[in-house]
Order: C-alpha cells, then sequence, then structure tokens
C-alpha cells in the first residue's frame, strides 16, 4: 500500500465528493475510462448506503501493490444498524429503503472483489477491489 | 446549482451540465414535471453526454421521469450515454424502460420531430 485517503460521508454531497475522488485516483493509476466509471459508480453506491442507513462513516480508497500488479481497494466503513441478513442484501431488487435493491449486488459485479463483514447494531464495513489489468 | 430547460417548439431540451446530488436530480425531476405542464410539450430531450456516472439512484430517477412524463403525453429521448456508463448501468442490473436513445443531440431532435 503506498498511497491512501479518507473521505468522510456525512451529507449528500460527499456521495459526490467520494465517487470524485476515486475517480481521479483510479485515472492516475492507469484504469481504463469503463473501469474508473465502474470504480467511481461503486464508490457512489457504497457512499450512498452509508448515507441512507447509518447517516456518517467512511471511505477509504488505498492503493494495492500486490505480485507486481496495482490495484484500488475501497473501504466502506460505518457504526450504523448493520445488515442483518447479507444474504438477502446481496439479491438483486432486495432493499430495506424502497430503493432499487440493486446498490450492493451491483457493486459486486462491477468490482473484482467484495467483502462484507457486518454485525447487527455494530456496523457494516464493506471491502472492495478493482485490479489493473 | 439548477438545471436550465429550454423550449423548442413542442419539445423541452434539458441539458445535464454538471454533476448532480440525488437531490439536484429530484428536483430537476420536479420542474421538468412542472415545465411539461406548463408547455404543454410532447417530448423531452435529455442530454447525458457530460455525465459519467449513473449509478442506481440516477438510473431510478431518469426512468421515473421518463415514465412521469410518459404519463402526462410526453415522449423522452436520452442523449450522448457515455460508453463507460452503459456499461456499468447494465453491469448494475438497472434497465432503461420508457426511453428513447440516441447518440447526440441533433438525432434526438430528429427523432422528436418524427414522433409528432
Amino acid at each position: 500500500m503506498v498511497n491512501s485517503i479518507t473521505i468522510e460521508i456525512s451529507e449528500e454531497g460527499d456521495i459526490v465528493v467520494a465517487r470524485q475522488k476515486g475517480r481521479s485516483i483510479a485515472k492516475n493509476l492507469g484504469f481504463s475510462v469503463v473501469d474508473q466509471c465502474r470504480i467511481a459508480t461503486g464508490i457512489s453506491e457504497l457512499a450512498r448506503n452509508i448515507f441512507l442507513y447509518a447517516s456518517t462513516g467512511l471511505i477509504m480508497i488505498l492503493t494495492l501493490i500486490e505480485n507486481n500488479r496495482m490495484g484500488l481497494e475501497i473501504i466502506a466503513k460505518d457504526m450504523g444498524p448493520g445488515i442483518p441478513d447479507i444474504k438477502l442484501a446481496m439479491l438483486d431488487g432486495y432493499s430495506t429503503s424502497n430503493g432499487l435493491g440493486m446498490g450492493l449486488p451491483g457493486t459486486k459485479r462491477l468490482m473484482d472483489e467484495f467483502e462484507i463483514i457486518s454485525e447487527t447494531g455494530a456496523g457494516t464495513e464493506i471491502i472492495v477491489r478493482k485490479w489493473l489489468n | 446549482m439548477t438545471v436550465p430547460i429550454i423550449k423548442l417548439g413542442d419539445n423541452l431540451i434539458i441539458t445535464i451540465q454538471t454533476e448532480m446530488t440525488d437531490d439536484m436530480a429530484v428536483e430537476a425531476q420536479n420542474k421538468i414535471l412542472s415545465r411539461i405542464r406548463e408547455t404543454e410539450a410532447r417530448g423531452l430531450l435529455i442530454d447525458l453526454s457530460v455525465i459519467d456516472v449513473i449509478d442506481s439512484f440516477m438510473g431510478r430517477v431518469l426512468n421515473d421521469t421518463a415514465m412521469m412524463a410518459r404519463l402526462m403525453g410526453a415522449q423522452t429521448v436520452v442523449a450522448g450515454i457515455q460508453p463507460g456508463v452503459a456499461v456499468t448501468f447494465m453491469e448494475l442490473g438497472l434497465k432503461m424502460k420508457n426511453v428513447y436513445t440516441v447518440l447526440d443531440i441533433e438525432q434526438g431532435l430528429e427523432l422528436l420531430k418524427s414522433l409528432e
């Protein structure tokens, strides 16, 4: 890891700030325009989830170097209510906020790696990674 | 920051000029619907050529706006979707409903004319 940036999510405009930062870091790392779009969109979904379900939280963007390859890791962390049923939350079309229910499963499809750790009442941490080809 | 809406004949032209927050998108939706009512517009042309992120929320607002416009008798044409946006839109699992799509504003105007 050579670089990291943390964006606090506490108001709606922070969602835009987070995805713009993510895109600019992805661009500097050499990600294709389409991958930049995937990364920015994924960050947007994760940041909105924080805002919607936990009100406040953090988006951390880290540069990864591993076995001669480079990548981007995004950690979305909040101390909100947590996700009671992760399997259900990962189903296309399932939403508890009257949304489309595409946020989490969609983000998983946009990224190369996706991990979710959540405890009811303690918060949620979602880690996604995208590798540079 | 408001979204400019230009009346051209029976149509409304909306060029999104900046990245939008969720609130701005919902506000633009309301404004577009009021303008349809005021102007009795038959068509909407929404230019998204500078937009480089359409996430699930923005996708929903876009679809909803088109559906609402249709309920009011106006057709929606979306112009200028970037390649990366098209790819992520599909991968997110979003669907475009009630919307005609074209490459740019020029094609959009032609299409609206043919729909009249």
